[in-house]
């Protein structure tokens, strides 16, 4: 049992107990942590910094607004539900069509139908707080649906896979994609049955994916190889999810990029509590990067300056 | 620097939870375990007289230094009389008055104590007694005899053995003939011994007392000679001149008083009766400290209303579940729903006990969740809907209460005790995992706190455990050291060396 706690050590994997005392306290202030608890305030940030977002067509306050629904879709064919302060991917409901002749029923990513009323129904949840981290009430939001680069159209079951990036300092020094599956109902969080794979840093290839914490090399539902995908605007991506530091002054942040097909990557949300399946993702530890960026840290250097340091620092090991 | 902050105030909080701790078992002496129970002797004298005409006053003798024992209450019991206590040259004294009575009387007077060998009250060393006024021909042989010893003997003590063996002899010399030619009584005999040590300027008293053994219904009084030999007093046995002490002898009385008088009575008859009991080392402990008069006693939970201490055996128990919890999170890194939901339901099974507890838990989570399922069709608002899912475990906590009551089985009625809100609160979040990331993800998360609630349970009843929280809450400063002292453990979690397992490079 030591012996293991032993090698984990060696290998730099940072553990919950470690990534809670040793980073988020230290490096999180909690005043800041609306900027990325409540989505929208981290959509304007993102916003003013010149970043970008998926647009947003409205926000629902309160119980009140939830009428308004019917107003603020009435132009769009697909859009995203999900809660300001949600957490884990809780409470997200992605609309990618409708049907024509009743104006009132929608298709979800799943396929599924869900009628207006059913729609409205969630939104009072999410307003009522279902979703929110402090079971507070909380604010709906309806944005842009993500149509996704045919790049992961292989190794993706159904939703939008995401591009997880772990920002230290201002340094992006780990990231993995997101892939959703048929148990991950479409959604591209790990614990929610996503896979995810590593990323090579200085090339932005993937690498082999993770599954529950076992190491997989094919996705489960359509048998695609996950290795070797090329991401696009991987240059753009990771500058951007360096200046998420720069955004919301959080020292641990992990961002969240998603590729369109007309728009490019986009911003979806940052988090300042991420996961620590990247590791496993990558199968390296954390510890031992955050370690050298200790060591070459420039509080002047640019958001590029940063980006391009990681790339030079963090190859694939592979 | 964070870390040395912790770690000076987690050893602050041990010092001083340690120190206060020490002090009040080996100082004050509170026991470690509670089946510590120490033999309490109640020792009852019944004066019994018939009351004449006019007022009456009656005194007795009570005891004042009892080497060897210490007293745990005492307390006069009679009808209508007024009651003081007095010191007189004998010590203390109870005293009773009426002014009138009608027929035969009895007063009580009942004594606790229990034996402490430190029980060695400081005694007065009393000055060179005078000469005693003796007359002749009395005062010729007690000269002819002190002098007989005093050659034979070195000191006080084997003075006062050779006079004891000399008194005790069967062939008694013609002067020792004469002395106690009127003695009829050991207590006499005891007198004229005294009087000699006098003669020969050595300070003795008589001391009248019991020896404590068992249940006594008249137990007998007992006469001992006491002699000071300039630095400490010496007890001698009249019978045999060796110097020692009956067993378990409680010193009631010492000089040549009478034991009892009676102003306004007659026939008057003492009789003592002694009972032994045995009673928690606690209550000593406090009595005890009580006469030094220590703030830590009377802050003691002890002091407090026994009802009040029930209350208060419970919740000291909290901590110890909180500890569970942190050990079983942040250590072993088990799920749970709520923070400490856990410790509540193991509170709760205090009461239903184990096997039942768990049972009556399921059960109760199960059904609300199904019933929670219907309400969803429902399309609830959320604090609407959460306070159905209340009202929905109060009316099933009923219906299982009534159901087990007409089946016979009484421990169905204890569900009762459930924290009913948290469990309207457990259920409305397993419903919501269990619709977002499906089933496993739900039951994971309720069989994590069931087990965090059992280990909790069985830590919260281990009873010394609990004795020992209770007697000595400054402990709980211990354990909040210990639980700042987790919060800043960055270790791996026993789970996650599982869920890293992948990344030790084997």
């Amino acid at each position: 049992m030591f012996g293991v706690a032993k090698k984990l050590r060696a290998a730099g994997v940072l553990g919950l107990n470690e990534r809670n005392a040793d980073f988020i306290m230290r490096l999180n202030p909690r005043r800041l942590y609306p900027r990325v608890d409540d989505k929208i305030i981290t959509k304007e940030l993102a916003l003013q910094a010149g970043m970008a977002v998926p647009e947003m067509y409205g926000v629902i306050r309160n119980q009140g607004e939830v009428r308004r629904f019917g107003e603020i879709v009435a132009n769009r064919e697909s859009f995203v539900v999900k809660p300001a302060q949600g957490s884990g991917g809780d409470g997200i409901l992605v609309v990618t069509g409708r049907s024509q002749r009743k104006r009132d029923s929608f298709r979800l990513s799943s396929g599924v139908r869900i009628s207006e009323a059913e729609i409205k129904h969630h939104l009072s949840n999410i307003v009522g707080g279902q979703y929110s981290l402090s079971g507070n009430p909380d604010k709906a939001l309806i944005e842009y649906c993500v149509h996704f680069d045919p790049t992961f159209a292989e190794v993706s079951y159904q939703g939008v896979p995401d591009i997880r990036i772990i920002v230290y300092l201002g340094y992006p020094v780990m990231a993995m994609v997101r892939l959703p599956t048929r148990a991950s109902d479409g959604k591209a969080n790990l614990h929610q049955g996503a896979v995810g794979a590593g990323v090579c840093l200085a090339t932005g290839e993937t690498l082999t994916g993770v599954l529950d914490n076992d190491v997989v090399d094919e996705h489960p539902d359509t048998g695609a190889l996950i290795s070797g995908l090329c991401i696009p605007h991987w240059d753009f991506i990771m500058e951007s999810a360096a200046r998420g530091y720069e955004v919301t002054g959080l020292g641990y942040l992990g961002v969240d990029t998603v590729i369109d097909r007309e728009k490019g990557p986009l911003i979806l949300e940052m988090n300042a509590r991420p996961g620590l399946n990247i590791q496993i993702a990558n199968c390296t530890g954390l510890a031992c990067r955050i370690k050298r960026i200790d060591k070459i840290f420039n509080a002047g250097a640019t958001p590029d300056e940063r980006a391009q340091i990681c790339r030079q620092e963090f190859p694939a090991t592979r | 620097m964070k870390q040395r902050y912790v770690f000076v105030l987690a050893l602050l909080l041990t010092a001083v939870g340690m120190s206060v701790f020490v002090y009040k078992w080996q100082v004050l002496g509170f026991p470690l375990t509670e089946d510590r129970e120490t033999p309490v002797w109640t020792i009852e004298s019944a004066i019994s007289f018939d009351s004449g005409p006019g007022s009456i006053k009656v005194n007795l003798l009570i005891p004042t230094l009892t080497p060897g024992f210490r007293k745990l209450n005492e307390n006069p019991i009679s009808r209508g009389y007024g009651f003081s206590l007095n010191y007189g040259s004998g010590g203390r004294e109870a005293q009773w008055a009426v002014r009138r009575a009608d027929g035969p009387q009895t007063i009580y007077y009942r004594i606790s104590v229990y034996e402490d060998a430190q029980a060695d009250q400081l005694d007065t060393t009393p000055p060179f007694p005078p000469p005693p006024v003796i007359n002749e021909p009395f005062k010729t042989a007690v000269d002819v005899l002190v002098n007989d010893v005093r050659d034979q003997s070195a000191d006080a003590e084997s003075f006062t053995s050779e006079l004891l063996r000399r008194m005790n002899d069967p062939s008694l010399g013609p002067n020792l003939e004469l002395l106690l030619s009127n003695v009829s009584s050991n207590s006499e005999f005891v007198e004229v011994a005294t009087m000699m040590l006098a003669a020969a300027r050595i300070p003795a008293r008589k001391v009248h007392g019991f020896s404590l053994s068992g249940r006594q219904r008249h137990a007998q009084l007992i006469t001992w000679l006491e002699i000071h030999d300039g630095d400490r007093w010496r007890y001698f046995d009249p019978a045999t001149g060796e110097e020692s002490m009956p067993e378990r002898f409680l010193v009631w009385w010492r000089g040549n008083e009478s034991l009892v008088r009676v102003e306004g009575g007659s026939n008057v008859e003492v009789d003592f009766a002694v009972q032994r009991n045995h009673v928690d080392a606690i209550a000593i402990a406090r009595l005890h400290a009580g006469q030094d008069s220590t703030p830590l006693i009377d802050f003691s939970l002890y002091s407090l209303p026994i009802r009040t201490q029930a209350v208060y055996g419970v919740l000291l128990m909290i901590p110890i579940g909180a500890l569970i919890m942190v050990f079983m999170r942040n250590f072993i890194g088990i799920d749970a729903f709520g923070t400490f939901m856990p410790v509540l339901i193991a509170l709760a099974f205090r009461e239903t006990k184990l096997f039942w507890g768990v049972v009556l838990f399921t059960l109760l989570v199960a059904l609300g969740l199904s019933i929670r399922f219907l309400l969803e069709r429902l399309r609830l608002l959320l604090v609407p809907r959460l306070s159905a899912v209340l009202i929905v475990v109060v009316l099933l906590m009923l219906v299982i209460s009534l159901m087990s009551h007409k089946l016979g089985m009484e421990t169905g009625l204890s569900v009762a005790l459930f924290p009913m809100v948290i469990i309207a609160m457990t259920i409305e979040r397993m419903s919501v995992v269990w619709e977002e990331r499906g089933p496993a993800d739900a039951l994971r998360g309720a069989f994590g706190s069931l087990l965090i609630a059992i280990a909790a349970y069985i830590a919260m009843g281990v009873t010394s455990l609990e004795y020992l929280i209770f007697t000595f809450p400054e402990l709980l400063l211990v354990i909040l050291a210990i639980v700042v002292m987790a919060g800043r453990y960055t270790g791996y979690r026993l789970l996650e060396l599982r869920r890293f397992k992948a990344l030790t490079g084997d």
